[in-house]
Protein backbone atom coordinates (compact mmCIF):
# COMPACT_ATOMS: atom_id res chain seq x y z
CA UNK A 1 0.00 0.00 0.00
CA UNK A 2 1.44 3.37 -1.05
CA UNK A 3 0.53 7.04 -1.05
CA UNK A 4 2.13 9.90 -2.97
CA UNK A 5 1.38 13.58 -2.69
CA UNK A 6 2.36 17.17 -2.13
CA UNK A 7 2.92 18.26 1.47
CA UNK A 8 1.07 20.78 3.61
CA UNK A 9 3.15 21.43 6.72
CA UNK A 10 1.82 22.30 10.17
CA UNK A 11 3.36 22.73 13.63
CA UNK A 12 2.79 21.36 17.15
CA UNK A 13 -0.55 20.66 18.83
CA UNK A 14 -2.86 21.01 15.82
CA UNK A 15 -6.11 20.48 17.71
CA UNK A 16 -9.38 19.01 16.48
CA UNK A 17 -11.12 22.38 16.93
CA UNK A 18 -8.97 23.94 14.19
CA UNK A 19 -9.16 20.78 12.04
CA UNK A 20 -12.95 20.99 12.08
CA UNK A 21 -14.50 23.79 14.16
CA UNK A 22 -17.49 22.83 16.31
CA UNK A 23 -19.75 25.18 14.36
CA UNK A 24 -19.73 22.58 11.56
CA UNK A 25 -20.37 19.51 13.72
CA UNK A 26 -24.12 19.80 13.26
CA UNK A 27 -23.70 18.51 9.68
CA UNK A 28 -21.58 15.35 9.95
CA UNK A 29 -21.78 14.37 6.28
CA UNK A 30 -18.16 13.80 5.06
CA UNK A 31 -18.56 16.04 2.00
CA UNK A 32 -19.84 18.89 4.22
CA UNK A 33 -17.01 18.40 6.73
CA UNK A 34 -14.46 18.38 3.88
CA UNK A 35 -15.48 21.94 2.92
CA UNK A 36 -14.25 23.24 6.29
CA UNK A 37 -11.19 21.08 6.87
CA UNK A 38 -8.39 23.00 8.67
CA UNK A 39 -10.45 26.19 8.34
CA UNK A 40 -9.36 27.86 11.59
CA UNK A 41 -5.66 27.21 11.05
CA UNK A 42 -5.52 27.82 7.27
CA UNK A 43 -8.75 29.11 5.69
CA UNK A 44 -7.28 28.53 2.21
CA UNK A 45 -6.39 24.87 2.83
CA UNK A 46 -9.51 23.43 1.20
CA UNK A 47 -8.92 25.53 -1.93
CA UNK A 48 -5.28 24.46 -2.21
CA UNK A 49 -5.49 20.74 -1.36
CA UNK A 50 -5.73 18.13 -4.13
CA UNK A 51 -6.59 14.47 -3.91
CA UNK A 52 -3.62 12.49 -2.65
CA UNK A 53 -1.91 15.38 -0.83
CA UNK A 54 -0.23 14.76 2.49
CA UNK A 55 -0.30 16.59 5.82
CA UNK A 56 2.94 16.70 7.81
CA UNK A 57 2.92 18.07 11.35
CA UNK A 58 5.18 17.97 14.39
CA UNK A 59 4.04 16.99 17.90
CA UNK A 60 0.63 15.94 19.28
CA UNK A 61 -1.39 16.22 16.07
CA UNK A 62 -5.15 15.96 16.65
CA UNK A 63 -5.19 16.86 20.33
CA UNK A 64 -8.41 17.88 22.05
CA UNK A 65 -11.89 16.69 21.28
CA UNK A 66 -12.73 13.08 20.41
CA UNK A 67 -14.74 14.21 17.36
CA UNK A 68 -14.27 11.63 14.63
CA UNK A 69 -15.37 14.44 12.33
CA UNK A 70 -11.71 15.59 12.38
CA UNK A 71 -10.11 12.62 10.57
CA UNK A 72 -13.29 12.27 8.47
CA UNK A 73 -12.89 15.86 7.21
CA UNK A 74 -9.20 15.30 6.41
CA UNK A 75 -9.92 12.09 4.52
CA UNK A 76 -12.91 13.57 2.69
CA UNK A 77 -10.79 16.59 1.68
CA UNK A 78 -8.67 14.09 -0.27
CA UNK A 79 -5.64 13.85 2.03
CA UNK A 80 -3.97 10.45 1.58
CA UNK A 81 -1.91 10.37 4.80
CA UNK A 82 -0.93 12.39 7.86
CA UNK A 83 2.66 12.18 9.07
CA UNK A 84 3.58 13.55 12.50
CA UNK A 85 6.17 13.12 15.22
CA UNK A 86 3.35 12.14 17.59
CA UNK A 87 -0.43 11.98 17.48
CA UNK A 88 -2.95 12.54 20.26
CA UNK A 89 -4.26 9.10 21.15
CA UNK A 90 -7.95 9.51 20.39
CA UNK A 91 -7.15 11.02 16.98
CA UNK A 92 -4.80 8.11 16.26
CA UNK A 93 -7.50 5.57 17.01
CA UNK A 94 -10.16 7.47 15.12
CA UNK A 95 -8.00 7.89 12.02
CA UNK A 96 -7.32 4.15 11.77
CA UNK A 97 -10.95 3.33 12.57
CA UNK A 98 -12.25 5.44 9.67
CA UNK A 99 -9.51 4.35 7.28
CA UNK A 100 -7.24 7.41 7.17
CA UNK A 101 -3.60 6.28 7.08
CA UNK A 102 -1.34 8.04 9.59
CA UNK A 103 2.28 7.44 10.40
CA UNK A 104 4.56 8.54 13.24
CA UNK A 105 8.07 9.59 12.20
CA UNK A 106 10.15 12.22 13.99
CA UNK A 107 12.74 12.58 11.23
CA UNK A 108 10.15 13.00 8.50
CA UNK A 109 8.24 15.52 10.59
CA UNK A 110 11.43 17.56 11.08
CA UNK A 111 12.86 17.41 7.55
CA UNK A 112 9.87 17.51 5.23
CA UNK A 113 8.91 21.03 4.17
CA UNK A 114 5.75 22.58 2.78
CA UNK A 115 5.43 21.79 -0.92
CA UNK A 116 7.75 18.75 -0.94
CA UNK A 117 6.49 15.70 -2.78
CA UNK A 118 6.53 12.61 -0.63
CA UNK A 119 5.89 8.91 -1.22
CA UNK A 120 4.94 6.60 1.65
CA UNK A 121 5.22 2.82 1.55
CA UNK A 122 3.03 1.52 4.37
CA UNK A 123 4.34 -2.04 4.05
CA UNK A 124 7.79 -1.07 5.31
CA UNK A 125 7.20 2.39 6.81
CA UNK A 126 9.58 4.10 4.40
CA UNK A 127 8.82 7.73 3.65
CA UNK A 128 10.60 8.93 0.48
CA UNK A 129 10.98 12.67 0.01
CA UNK A 130 11.12 12.98 -3.78
CA UNK A 131 11.90 16.70 -3.65
CA UNK A 132 14.91 16.31 -1.38
CA UNK A 133 15.90 12.76 -2.38
CA UNK A 134 15.82 11.59 1.24
CA UNK A 135 14.40 8.49 2.95
CA UNK A 136 12.95 8.45 6.46
CA UNK A 137 11.94 5.36 8.40
CA UNK A 138 8.56 5.47 10.06
CA UNK A 139 6.71 2.71 11.85
CA UNK A 140 5.35 0.16 9.35
CA UNK A 141 1.63 -0.56 9.52
CA UNK A 142 0.92 -4.03 10.85
CA UNK A 143 -1.11 -6.14 8.44
CA UNK A 144 -4.39 -5.84 10.33
CA UNK A 145 -4.17 -2.03 10.30
CA UNK A 146 -3.52 -2.06 6.54
CA UNK A 147 -6.58 -4.23 6.16
CA UNK A 148 -8.68 -1.76 8.18
CA UNK A 149 -7.47 1.09 5.95
CA UNK A 150 -8.16 -0.88 2.76
CA UNK A 151 -11.64 -1.77 4.02
CA UNK A 152 -12.24 1.98 4.54
CA UNK A 153 -12.62 1.57 8.28
CA UNK A 154 -13.02 -0.72 11.28
CA UNK A 155 -16.69 -1.57 10.83
CA UNK A 156 -16.26 -2.74 7.22
CA UNK A 157 -13.19 -4.69 8.30
CA UNK A 158 -15.15 -6.45 11.06
CA UNK A 159 -17.98 -7.21 8.64
CA UNK A 160 -15.53 -8.70 6.13
CA UNK A 161 -13.99 -11.03 8.71
CA UNK B 1 6.59 -6.14 38.87
CA UNK B 2 3.46 -4.57 40.34
CA UNK B 3 0.56 -3.01 38.52
CA UNK B 4 -0.81 0.52 38.63
CA UNK B 5 -4.42 1.11 39.66
CA UNK B 6 -5.43 1.49 36.00
CA UNK B 7 -3.64 -1.70 34.99
CA UNK B 8 -5.43 -3.65 37.73
CA UNK B 9 -8.85 -2.46 36.60
CA UNK B 10 -8.04 -3.33 32.98
CA UNK B 11 -6.70 -6.77 33.95
CA UNK B 12 -9.90 -7.52 35.85
CA UNK B 13 -11.95 -6.59 32.77
CA UNK B 14 -10.14 -8.88 30.36
CA UNK B 15 -9.97 -11.93 32.59
CA UNK B 16 -6.23 -11.72 33.27
CA UNK B 17 -4.35 -11.71 36.58
CA UNK B 18 -1.63 -9.52 35.20
CA UNK B 19 -1.20 -6.99 32.42
CA UNK B 20 1.72 -4.71 31.63
CA UNK B 21 2.22 -1.44 29.81
CA UNK B 22 2.09 -1.85 26.03
CA UNK B 23 0.05 -5.07 26.09
CA UNK B 24 -2.97 -5.13 23.76
CA UNK B 25 -6.12 -6.34 25.46
CA UNK B 26 -9.83 -6.59 24.78
CA UNK B 27 -11.79 -5.40 27.79
CA UNK B 28 -15.43 -5.81 28.79
CA UNK B 29 -17.22 -2.50 29.12
CA UNK B 30 -19.47 -1.41 31.98
CA UNK B 31 -20.78 1.63 30.13
CA UNK B 32 -20.65 3.14 26.63
CA UNK B 33 -21.46 6.84 26.32
CA UNK B 34 -22.30 9.15 23.45
CA UNK B 35 -23.80 12.62 22.97
CA UNK B 36 -25.73 14.53 20.30
CA UNK B 37 -22.54 15.27 18.32
CA UNK B 38 -20.90 11.84 18.44
CA UNK B 39 -23.77 9.34 18.83
CA UNK B 40 -25.38 10.08 15.42
CA UNK B 41 -22.04 9.33 13.71
CA UNK B 42 -21.79 6.10 15.73
CA UNK B 43 -25.38 5.17 14.88
CA UNK B 44 -24.59 5.60 11.19
CA UNK B 45 -21.58 3.31 11.63
CA UNK B 46 -23.70 0.77 13.52
CA UNK B 47 -26.07 0.58 10.58
CA UNK B 48 -23.16 -0.77 8.54
CA UNK B 49 -22.86 -3.60 11.05
CA UNK B 50 -24.40 -6.88 10.13
CA UNK B 51 -25.72 -6.81 13.68
CA UNK B 52 -27.79 -3.77 14.53
CA UNK B 53 -28.74 -4.46 18.15
CA UNK B 54 -26.94 -3.21 21.24
CA UNK B 55 -25.08 -5.50 23.64
CA UNK B 56 -26.94 -4.32 26.75
CA UNK B 57 -29.59 -1.61 26.80
CA UNK B 58 -28.74 -0.75 30.44
CA UNK B 59 -25.05 -0.17 29.73
CA UNK B 60 -25.36 2.56 27.13
CA UNK B 61 -25.87 6.22 27.94
CA UNK B 62 -26.95 8.71 25.30
CA UNK B 63 -26.85 12.25 26.60
CA UNK B 64 -28.00 15.11 24.35
CA UNK B 65 -26.03 17.95 25.90
CA UNK B 66 -23.84 19.70 23.34
CA UNK B 67 -26.04 21.72 20.97
CA UNK B 68 -29.14 21.48 23.17
CA UNK B 69 -31.76 22.76 23.69
CA UNK B 70 -31.56 22.28 19.92
CA UNK B 71 -29.81 25.35 18.55
CA UNK B 72 -30.80 24.94 14.91
CA UNK B 73 -32.47 22.54 12.48
CA UNK B 74 -29.33 20.52 11.79
CA UNK B 75 -28.73 20.02 15.52
CA UNK B 76 -32.37 19.10 16.02
CA UNK B 77 -31.99 16.43 13.36
CA UNK B 78 -28.93 14.96 15.09
CA UNK B 79 -30.89 14.78 18.35
CA UNK B 80 -33.84 13.24 16.53
CA UNK B 81 -31.58 10.55 15.07
CA UNK B 82 -30.13 9.77 18.53
CA UNK B 83 -33.58 9.71 20.13
CA UNK B 84 -35.01 7.42 17.48
CA UNK B 85 -32.12 5.00 18.02
CA UNK B 86 -32.48 5.16 21.81
CA UNK B 87 -36.21 4.44 21.67
CA UNK B 88 -35.83 1.70 19.10
CA UNK B 89 -33.24 -0.05 21.24
CA UNK B 90 -35.03 0.75 24.51
CA UNK B 91 -31.90 2.43 25.89
CA UNK B 92 -32.45 2.90 29.62
CA UNK B 93 -30.15 5.87 30.05
CA UNK B 94 -31.28 8.29 27.39
CA UNK B 95 -31.41 11.93 28.49
CA UNK B 96 -32.74 14.91 26.58
CA UNK B 97 -33.69 18.47 27.47
CA UNK B 98 -35.53 18.60 30.76
CA UNK B 99 -33.70 15.62 32.21
CA UNK B 100 -30.34 16.19 30.64
CA UNK B 101 -27.21 17.49 32.27
CA UNK B 102 -23.70 17.82 30.93
CA UNK B 103 -22.74 14.18 30.49
CA UNK B 104 -19.69 14.05 32.76
CA UNK B 105 -21.53 15.69 35.63
CA UNK B 106 -24.73 13.74 34.96
CA UNK B 107 -23.41 10.17 34.83
CA UNK B 108 -21.75 10.14 38.29
CA UNK B 109 -24.77 12.00 39.72
CA UNK B 110 -27.11 9.34 38.32
CA UNK B 111 -24.89 6.66 39.80
CA UNK B 112 -24.12 5.16 36.39
CA UNK B 113 -20.39 4.93 37.06
CA UNK B 114 -18.74 3.49 40.16
CA UNK B 115 -15.23 2.55 41.25
CA UNK B 116 -13.69 -0.34 39.34
CA UNK B 117 -15.70 0.24 36.14
CA UNK B 118 -14.33 0.39 32.61
CA UNK B 119 -16.11 3.09 30.63
CA UNK B 120 -15.65 4.41 27.11
CA UNK B 121 -17.34 7.54 25.87
CA UNK B 122 -17.39 9.27 22.52
CA UNK B 123 -16.33 12.47 24.20
CA UNK B 124 -12.77 13.27 25.16
CA UNK B 125 -13.68 14.34 28.71
CA UNK B 126 -14.96 10.86 29.54
CA UNK B 127 -11.77 10.61 31.61
CA UNK B 128 -13.70 12.51 34.34
CA UNK B 129 -14.95 9.33 36.06
CA UNK B 130 -11.46 8.48 37.25
CA UNK B 131 -12.32 10.67 40.23
CA UNK B 132 -14.47 7.75 41.41
CA UNK B 133 -11.72 5.19 40.90
CA UNK B 134 -12.98 3.96 37.53
CA UNK B 135 -11.02 3.56 34.30
CA UNK B 136 -12.70 5.79 31.76
CA UNK B 137 -11.44 7.17 28.51
CA UNK B 138 -12.56 9.09 25.46
CA UNK B 139 -12.90 7.39 22.08
CA UNK B 140 -14.40 8.29 18.71
CA UNK B 141 -17.74 7.38 17.22
CA UNK B 142 -16.56 4.17 15.51
CA UNK B 143 -15.26 2.81 18.81
CA UNK B 144 -18.54 3.82 20.38
CA UNK B 145 -20.41 1.91 17.66
CA UNK B 146 -18.26 -1.19 18.16
CA UNK B 147 -18.69 -0.83 21.95
CA UNK B 148 -22.47 -0.55 21.69
CA UNK B 149 -22.62 -3.61 19.43
CA UNK B 150 -20.17 -5.87 21.26
CA UNK B 151 -19.73 -4.53 24.80
CA UNK B 152 -15.99 -4.66 24.29
CA UNK B 153 -13.14 -2.38 23.30
CA UNK B 154 -9.49 -2.98 22.62
CA UNK B 155 -6.88 -1.03 24.55
CA UNK B 156 -3.16 -0.75 24.70
CA UNK B 157 -2.44 -1.00 28.44
CA UNK B 158 -1.02 2.40 29.42
CA UNK B 159 2.03 3.16 31.50
CA UNK B 160 1.50 5.80 34.17
CA UNK B 161 2.74 9.01 35.69
CA UNK B 162 2.25 9.30 39.44
CA UNK B 163 1.25 12.62 40.97
CA UNK B 164 1.72 12.51 44.72
CA UNK B 165 -0.30 15.30 46.25
CA UNK B 166 0.84 16.62 49.62
CA UNK B 167 -0.27 19.53 51.76
CA UNK B 168 -3.51 21.45 52.00
CA UNK B 169 -4.54 23.94 49.33
CA UNK B 170 -5.03 27.59 50.32
CA UNK B 171 -8.47 29.21 50.47
CA UNK B 172 -8.91 30.21 46.81
CA UNK B 173 -7.11 27.20 45.33
CA UNK B 174 -9.42 24.57 43.81
CA UNK B 175 -9.11 21.34 41.85
CA UNK B 176 -9.07 23.43 38.67
CA UNK B 177 -5.96 25.25 39.85
CA UNK B 178 -4.29 21.94 40.68
CA UNK B 179 -4.85 20.51 37.19
CA UNK B 180 -3.96 23.76 35.40
CA UNK B 181 -0.73 23.85 37.42
CA UNK B 182 0.06 20.26 36.41
CA UNK B 183 -0.71 20.85 32.71
CA UNK B 184 1.44 23.98 32.82
CA UNK B 185 4.24 21.87 34.27
CA UNK B 186 4.11 18.81 31.96
CA UNK B 187 2.55 20.34 28.82
CA UNK B 188 -0.41 19.40 26.64
CA UNK B 189 1.31 16.18 25.56
CA UNK B 190 3.08 15.54 28.86
CA UNK B 191 0.99 12.46 29.62
CA UNK B 192 0.41 11.34 26.00
CA UNK B 193 -1.04 7.78 25.92
CA UNK B 194 -0.49 7.48 29.71
CA UNK B 195 -2.50 7.22 32.90
CA UNK B 196 -2.29 10.09 35.35
CA UNK B 197 -2.55 8.48 38.77
CA UNK B 198 -3.15 10.85 41.67
CA UNK B 199 -2.39 9.80 45.23
CA UNK B 200 -0.96 11.06 48.52
CA UNK B 201 -2.20 12.59 51.75
CA UNK B 202 -3.20 15.78 49.92
CA UNK B 203 -6.09 13.90 48.27
CA UNK B 204 -8.10 14.12 51.51
CA UNK B 205 -8.31 17.92 51.12
CA UNK B 206 -9.89 17.66 47.69
CA UNK B 207 -13.66 17.42 47.49
CA UNK B 208 -15.26 15.12 44.90
CA UNK B 209 -16.06 18.18 42.78
CA UNK B 210 -12.36 19.15 42.92
CA UNK B 211 -11.39 15.65 41.86
CA UNK B 212 -13.88 15.60 38.97
CA UNK B 213 -12.33 18.85 37.70
CA UNK B 214 -8.85 17.33 37.92
CA UNK B 215 -9.54 14.03 36.15
CA UNK B 216 -11.76 15.85 33.62
CA UNK B 217 -8.70 17.66 32.29
CA UNK B 218 -6.33 14.65 32.15
CA UNK B 219 -6.99 14.69 28.39
CA UNK B 220 -5.63 18.25 28.23
CA UNK B 221 -2.24 16.78 29.13
CA UNK B 222 -2.76 14.08 26.47
CA UNK B 223 -3.57 11.48 29.14
CA UNK B 224 -5.50 8.31 28.40
CA UNK B 225 -7.13 8.52 31.81
CA UNK B 226 -6.80 10.20 35.18
CA UNK B 227 -7.57 8.31 38.35
CA UNK B 228 -7.88 8.85 42.11
CA UNK B 229 -7.71 6.29 44.90
CA UNK B 230 -11.08 5.35 46.40
CA UNK B 231 -11.23 6.93 49.86
CA UNK B 232 -14.08 7.62 52.29
CA UNK B 233 -15.20 10.69 50.35
CA UNK B 234 -15.48 8.69 47.13
CA UNK B 235 -17.35 5.87 48.89
CA UNK B 236 -19.73 8.32 50.50
CA UNK B 237 -20.39 9.90 47.08
CA UNK B 238 -21.10 6.53 45.46
CA UNK B 239 -23.37 5.40 48.31
CA UNK B 240 -25.33 8.61 47.99
CA UNK B 241 -25.72 8.40 44.21
CA UNK B 242 -25.64 4.76 43.15
CA UNK B 243 -27.24 1.43 43.90
CA UNK B 244 -24.47 -0.35 42.03
CA UNK B 245 -21.77 -2.33 43.71
CA UNK B 246 -18.38 -0.69 43.49
CA UNK B 247 -15.02 -2.41 43.50
CA UNK B 248 -11.91 -0.85 44.97
CA UNK B 249 -8.59 -1.36 43.21
CA UNK B 250 -5.32 -0.10 44.64
CA UNK B 251 -1.99 0.32 42.91
CA UNK B 252 0.61 -2.22 44.00
CA UNK B 253 3.40 -0.98 46.27
CA UNK B 254 5.90 -1.91 43.58
CA UNK B 255 3.92 -0.53 40.66
CA UNK B 256 6.16 1.04 38.03
CA UNK B 257 5.70 4.65 36.94
CA UNK B 258 7.36 6.45 34.04
CA UNK B 259 7.68 9.53 36.22
CA UNK B 260 6.73 10.62 39.72
CA UNK B 261 5.86 14.21 40.60
CA UNK B 262 5.31 15.50 44.11
CA UNK B 263 2.87 18.40 44.12
CA UNK B 264 2.67 20.48 47.30
CA UNK B 265 -0.89 21.78 47.20
CA UNK B 266 -0.13 24.36 49.90
CA UNK B 267 2.22 26.21 47.54
CA UNK B 268 -0.24 26.49 44.64
CA UNK B 269 -1.92 29.75 43.66
CA UNK B 270 -5.02 30.41 41.59
CA UNK B 271 -3.88 29.66 38.04
CA UNK B 272 -5.00 30.90 34.64
CA UNK B 273 -4.29 29.31 31.23
CA UNK B 274 -3.68 31.92 28.54
CA UNK B 275 -4.62 31.42 24.88
CA UNK B 276 -4.33 29.18 22.96
CA UNK B 277 -3.28 26.11 24.94
CA UNK B 278 -4.14 24.86 28.43
CA UNK B 279 -0.39 24.60 29.13
CA UNK B 280 0.13 28.38 28.86
CA UNK B 281 -0.42 28.86 32.56
CA UNK B 282 0.39 31.78 34.83
CA UNK B 283 -0.40 32.23 38.49
CA UNK B 284 -2.89 34.96 39.29
CA UNK B 285 -0.06 37.30 40.39
CA UNK B 286 1.57 36.99 36.98
CA UNK B 287 -1.54 37.69 34.90
CA UNK B 288 -1.18 41.45 34.43
CA UNK B 289 -3.93 43.63 32.99
CA UNK B 290 -6.22 41.44 30.89
CA UNK B 291 -9.61 43.00 30.11
CA UNK B 292 -12.48 40.65 29.32
CA UNK B 293 -15.80 40.78 27.45
CA UNK B 294 -17.38 37.56 28.70
CA UNK B 295 -17.29 35.20 31.66
CA UNK B 296 -18.53 31.61 31.48
CA UNK B 297 -19.04 29.66 34.69
CA UNK B 298 -20.07 26.09 33.93
CA UNK B 299 -19.07 23.05 31.80
CA UNK B 300 -18.20 19.43 32.56
CA UNK B 301 -15.12 20.76 34.37
CA UNK B 302 -16.68 23.36 36.67
CA UNK B 303 -20.48 23.43 36.55
CA UNK B 304 -21.01 21.49 39.79
CA UNK B 305 -22.64 22.73 42.97
CA UNK B 306 -19.42 23.69 44.76
CA UNK B 307 -18.34 25.64 41.70
CA UNK B 308 -21.59 27.60 41.76
CA UNK B 309 -21.36 28.11 45.52
CA UNK B 310 -17.93 29.67 45.32
CA UNK B 311 -18.88 31.82 42.34
CA UNK B 312 -21.96 33.04 44.24
CA UNK B 313 -19.85 33.74 47.31
CA UNK B 314 -17.60 36.00 45.25
CA UNK B 315 -20.53 37.70 43.45
CA UNK B 316 -22.74 38.12 46.54
CA UNK B 317 -23.76 41.75 46.92
CA UNK B 318 -21.59 42.81 43.98
CA UNK B 319 -22.31 43.47 40.33
CA UNK B 320 -20.92 42.28 37.02
CA UNK B 321 -18.89 45.07 35.41
CA UNK B 322 -20.60 47.18 32.75
CA UNK B 323 -19.70 45.81 29.33
CA UNK B 324 -19.11 42.25 30.56
CA UNK B 325 -21.47 39.35 29.88
CA UNK B 326 -21.44 36.79 32.68
CA UNK B 327 -23.09 33.45 31.86
CA UNK B 328 -23.66 30.83 34.53
CA UNK B 329 -24.57 27.30 33.46
CA UNK B 330 -25.34 24.67 36.09
CA UNK B 331 -24.15 21.30 34.80
CA UNK B 332 -27.29 19.30 35.63
CA UNK B 333 -30.94 19.87 36.50
CA UNK B 334 -30.29 18.58 40.02
CA UNK B 335 -27.48 21.09 40.50
CA UNK B 336 -29.68 23.82 39.01
CA UNK B 337 -32.48 23.07 41.47
CA UNK B 338 -30.08 22.84 44.38
CA UNK B 339 -28.61 26.21 43.40
CA UNK B 340 -32.10 27.73 43.33
CA UNK B 341 -32.91 26.27 46.74
CA UNK B 342 -29.66 27.57 48.20
CA UNK B 343 -30.36 31.05 46.83
CA UNK B 344 -27.35 31.01 44.50
CA UNK B 345 -29.43 31.84 41.44
CA UNK B 346 -30.83 34.91 43.19
CA UNK B 347 -27.27 36.04 43.83
CA UNK B 348 -26.28 35.49 40.20
CA UNK B 349 -29.27 37.30 38.74
CA UNK B 350 -29.02 40.20 41.19
CA UNK B 351 -25.35 40.48 40.26
CA UNK B 352 -26.31 40.83 36.60
CA UNK B 353 -25.35 37.36 35.41
CA UNK B 354 -27.36 35.35 32.88
CA UNK B 355 -28.32 31.84 33.94
CA UNK B 356 -28.85 29.07 31.38
CA UNK B 357 -30.31 25.59 31.40
CA UNK B 358 -27.62 22.83 31.43
CA UNK B 359 -25.70 22.66 28.12
CA UNK B 360 -22.13 22.34 26.87
CA UNK B 361 -23.05 25.33 24.65
CA UNK B 362 -20.34 27.99 24.77
CA UNK B 363 -17.49 25.70 25.88
CA UNK B 364 -17.08 24.35 22.35
CA UNK B 365 -18.41 27.40 20.55
CA UNK B 366 -21.77 25.74 19.99
CA UNK B 367 -24.23 28.35 21.23
CA UNK B 368 -25.30 30.30 24.35
CA UNK B 369 -22.30 32.63 24.44
CA UNK B 370 -20.25 32.83 21.25
CA UNK B 371 -17.41 35.34 20.97
CA UNK B 372 -17.03 37.95 18.23
CA UNK B 373 -13.74 38.70 16.48
CA UNK B 374 -11.33 40.23 18.97
CA UNK B 375 -13.43 39.40 22.02
CA UNK B 376 -11.97 37.78 25.08
CA UNK B 377 -13.53 35.45 27.65
CA UNK B 378 -12.46 33.96 30.92
CA UNK B 379 -14.12 30.59 31.35
CA UNK B 380 -14.17 27.73 33.81
CA UNK B 381 -14.16 25.36 30.82
CA UNK B 382 -11.32 23.10 29.71
CA UNK B 383 -10.00 24.27 26.34
CA UNK B 384 -8.74 27.58 25.01
CA UNK B 385 -7.77 26.53 21.49
CA UNK B 386 -8.01 28.92 18.53
CA UNK B 387 -11.69 29.58 17.82
CA UNK B 388 -12.88 27.30 20.62
CA UNK B 389 -15.61 29.69 21.83
CA UNK B 390 -16.34 31.45 18.58
CA UNK B 391 -14.44 33.59 16.09
CA UNK B 392 -10.93 32.29 15.29
CA UNK B 393 -9.59 35.68 16.41
CA UNK B 394 -11.28 35.57 19.82
CA UNK B 395 -9.51 34.47 22.99
CA UNK B 396 -10.33 32.15 25.90
CA UNK B 397 -8.59 32.18 29.28
CA UNK B 398 -9.20 29.20 31.58
CA UNK B 399 -9.60 29.52 35.34
CA UNK B 400 -11.41 28.36 38.46
CA UNK B 401 -14.96 29.58 39.22
CA UNK B 402 -13.60 31.91 41.94
CA UNK B 403 -11.24 33.69 39.54
CA UNK B 404 -13.92 33.82 36.82
CA UNK B 405 -16.46 35.36 39.22
CA UNK B 406 -13.93 37.89 40.53
CA UNK B 407 -13.07 38.82 36.95
CA UNK B 408 -16.75 39.36 36.13
CA UNK B 409 -16.92 42.03 38.84
CA UNK B 410 -13.81 43.95 37.80
CA UNK B 411 -13.98 43.38 34.03
CA UNK B 412 -10.41 42.09 33.97
CA UNK B 413 -8.78 38.88 35.15
CA UNK B 414 -8.68 39.23 38.91
CA UNK B 415 -7.70 37.53 42.14
CA UNK B 416 -10.79 36.67 44.22
CA UNK B 417 -8.85 37.51 47.35
CA UNK B 418 -8.87 41.23 46.48
CA UNK B 419 -12.37 41.59 45.05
Amino acid sequence: MKATGRVFKFGDNVDTDVIIPARYLNAPDPSELAKHCMEDIDPEFVNKVSTGDIIVATKNFGCGSSREHAPISIKAAGVSCVIAETFARIFYRNAINIGLPIIECKEASEKIEEGDTVEIDFDNGIIYNKTKGENYKGQAFPEFMQKIIKAEGLINYINQK
Amino acid sequence: MGMTMTQKILAAHCGLDYVEAGQLIEANLDLVLGNDVTAPVAIKEMKKFNKETVFDKDKIAIVLDHFTPNKDIKSAELCFCAKEFAYKNDITNFFETGEVGIEHALLPEKGLVVAGDVVIGADSHTCTYGALGAFSTGVGSTDMAAGMATGKAWFKVPSAIKFELVGKPAKWVSGKDVILHIIGMIGVDGALYKSMEFCGEGVQYLSMDDRFAITNMAIEAGGKNGIFPVDDKAIEYMKEHSQREYKVFEADEDAVYDEVYIIDLSTLKPTVAFPHLPENTRTIDEVGDVKIDQVVIGSCTNGRIEDLRIAAKVLEGKHVAKGVRCIVIPATQKIYLQAIEEGLMTTFIKAGAAVSTPTCGPCLGGHMGILAKGERAIATTNRNFVGRMGHPESEVYLSSPAVAAASAITGKISNPEFV
